[in-house]
């Protein structure tokens, strides 16, 4: 299924956070967002999961108008990964993993066979089923964005939007989650901040600035040493990877280079 | 997402809360639970400044009732155990339960694991309605039950007043929440004291003690039927409402991406518990720390699940509930000592004690 953002704009306290953003992410396609701190990318994705009515434009998910969708429905098509992880609750792993299967469910209903098997092998695959009875409060930062990305799993969604799910993991399991993402075979919407990681995980990549889209296309058309020094103010070199070939970024500390 | 502890939690935690996931150990805890409420209230009906055995005390319940004979020397004890203790102790129990699953609902919804009616100022905001009804006799068209639909509005507004004063643009600060709250309540209980002060010939202090210290004295067969009412379907309300508080404690942002809008259910639910303590406010006054510890108490044990915690804590509450007014109408007897007094002096080192337990981590610290 496929998702598109038409239009987006988004204004909080008559300041404008996101301005005539669109993007098409096509079924099955990963797509990264990209740019400096407070460009509007966490926003922009915010409008996707329906955490904030946005306040001009739309956003399609298989043809359909999400804000006309019910909330539950929107849920079942789309999950996130969001930055809020901070829980005051001792809950387990197992359960914040069920909890993915909220959209699905009334009330105070119990998980059904499939539903208990569905999340055993999110949990499987995610290697985090050792973790099952733990806290998620005793987890530490790497066990818990993948809990969060098992629990995204679980809702079983057609379309899967993440802020930083690469945040606190050390290198082993950056990868580990990015190669989930690409092995997953959902529409995926990504927000990185690792350019590198960017042109390897993603099949497009777009580039926000001050809320407005300046760039989008493959990574080998975007990151360019012109568009970086532009965007984001650092000089970089860009070289292709010896092996895959997507393009990577070398940064020099030294300023005379 | 700052603190990073990668050792296992005490094993025995894990364990107790293992063998309490299934249903079926579920149901049985609930009903040992309310075995003991029942045995804690022919207990505590029996007791007090004239003594009666528990049997006995339950011959005198069965006989009133299903209208049974009762000799003419036992009437006076019949009428002390019938007339008095009884719709006392009964009541005790629902707000025990009551202040517990609304502490529940709170902390969860909020947010905020420092939580409950009394700390956030909505008690206090139901004794100022309470009180203004009780003092000007406003809303008399309501009958009986003017004071608590007087406590009621009281709770509503400082719940919503608190509420709107800790978010800007919609997103509640935990910390300023919890500021704001005991700064409000204080502030009503001020509005209190000044409407009961300047009130012509009432008996000021210990009116001003009762609502901001709780009494269940002034308990009668008559205001019981409303009470019991309000507290147990509120109880059925929110124990529905278990996922979506389970929902809600992830946070607004994952809140919508499951589907459940924080808004819709934060402006439900609000009313609800309102509802519930303002009617509890209007029998009993405001009582501390039971809806504060008792959550907690009751996670402990049972895990974070609120479908768990919501069928665990009322029980739990109402038995604490039935003791703590035992003990406030026999300790310092013929006085009463308020349960305010009681609940803190049980409360406050429990509460320590479990902050301090190795391996309950709340908040993340």
């Amino acid at each position: 299924m496929d998702l598109r953002i038409e239009k987006l704009g988004v204004v909080i306290d008559g300041k404008s956070l996101v301005e005539e953003l669109s993007l098409d992410v096509g079924g099955g396609e990963v797509v990264g967002l990209v740019g400096p701190n407070g460009s509007g990318k966490s926003t922009a994705l915010r409008c996707v999961y329906r955490a904030l009515r946005p306040a001009r434009g739309t956003v399609r998910v298989g043809g359909d108008d999400l804000s006309r969708l019910p909330m539950r429905r929107s849920a079942q098509l789309v999950a996130a990964m969001t930055q809020d992880g901070a829980v005051d609750l001792d809950f387990t792993v197992e359960e914040v993993v069920a909890l993915g299967r909220a959209p699905h469910q009334r009330g105070n209903q119990a998980l059904t066979g499939r539903e208990r098997e569905l999340c055993a092998r999110a949990m499987e695959r995610l290697d985090i089923r050792h973790l099952a009875k733990r806290g998620v409060l005793t987890l530490s930062g790497g066990e818990r964005q993948r809990v969060l990305l098992a629990r995204a799993l679980v809702q079983e969604p057609e379309i899967l939007v993440l802020d930083e799910p690469t945040n606190h993991l050390d290198v082993r399991h950056q990868i580990e989650v990015l190669s989930h993402l690409r092995g997953a075979g959902l529409t995926v919407l990504v927000v990185l901040h690792d350019l590198n990681l960017a042109a390897a995980a993603c099949d497009r990549i777009g580039v926000l600035s001050q809320g407005r889209l300046v760039a989008s296309g493959t990574p080998e058309d975007v990151l360019t040493e012109a568009l970086v020094a532009d965007v984001f103010g650092v000089k970089a070199t860009v070289v292709p990877h010896p092996l895959t070939g997507d393009p990577q970024l070398l940064y020099s500390l030294h300023p005379s280079l | 997402m700052t603190t990073v502890a990668e050792v296992a939690p005490p094993q025995a935690r894990a364990t107790v809360r293992d063998r309490l996931a299934s249903p079926r150990a579920l149901v049985l805890t609930c009903a040992a639970l309310f075995l003991v409420l029942l045995a804690s209230i022919v207990v505590a009906i029996g007791l007090g400044a004239a003594f009666v055995t528990p049997a006995e005390t339950a011959r005198y319940l069965w006989a009133a009732l299903t209208g049974g004979r009762i000799g003419a020397d036992e009437t006076t004890t019949y009428q002390i155990i019938w007339q008095i203790r009884t719709p006392r102790v009964l009541l005790a129990a629902l707000v025990g339960a009551g202040l517990s699953a609304v502490g529940v609902a709170i902390q969860a919804m909020v947010r905020n694991a420092l939580a409950d009616p009394f700390v956030l100022g909505v008690s206090s905001g139901a004794s100022v309605g309470a009180v203004g009804v009780t003092v000007t006799g406003g809303l008399a068209a309501l009958g009986v039950y003017a004071v608590s639909t007087g406590a009621f509005i009281g709770a509503l507004v400082a719940s919503f007043l608190v509420y709107a004063a800790s978010s800007t643009r919609g997103v509640l600060s935990p910390l300023r929440l919890v500021l704001t709250g005991v700064a409000m309540s204080l502030g009503f209980q001020a509005v209190m004291s000044v409407i009961i002060y300047f009130a012509p010939d009432s008996e000021a202090t210990s009116m001003v003690l009762y609502w901001t210290m709780g009494s269940f004295g002034a308990a009668s067969w008559g205001a019981l039927p409303v009470v019991a009412a309000v507290v147990l379907l509120g109880l059925v309300v929110l124990h529905r409402h278990g996922r979506a508080l389970d929902v809600l404690a992830l946070g607004d942002e994952t809140a919508a991406s499951l589907g459940h809008s924080p808004d819709r259910h934060r402006r439900f639910l609000l009313v609800v518990v309102s509802l519930i303590t303002g009617v509890m406010v209007a029998v009993s006054g405001a009582i501390s720390f039971v809806g504060l510890v008792m959550p907690h108490l009751v996670r402990m044990v049972v895990g974070a699940g609120h479908a768990r915690v919501l069928a665990v804590a009322p029980l739990v509450g109402a038995v604490f509930m039935v003791w703590v007014d035992l003990l406030s109408r026999t300790v310092v007897a013929p006085r009463e000592l308020p349960l305010g007094v009681i609940t803190a002096l049980v409360g406050v080192p429990v509460f320590i004690a479990l902050m301090r337990r190795k391996g309950y981590v709340f908040g993340g610290r």
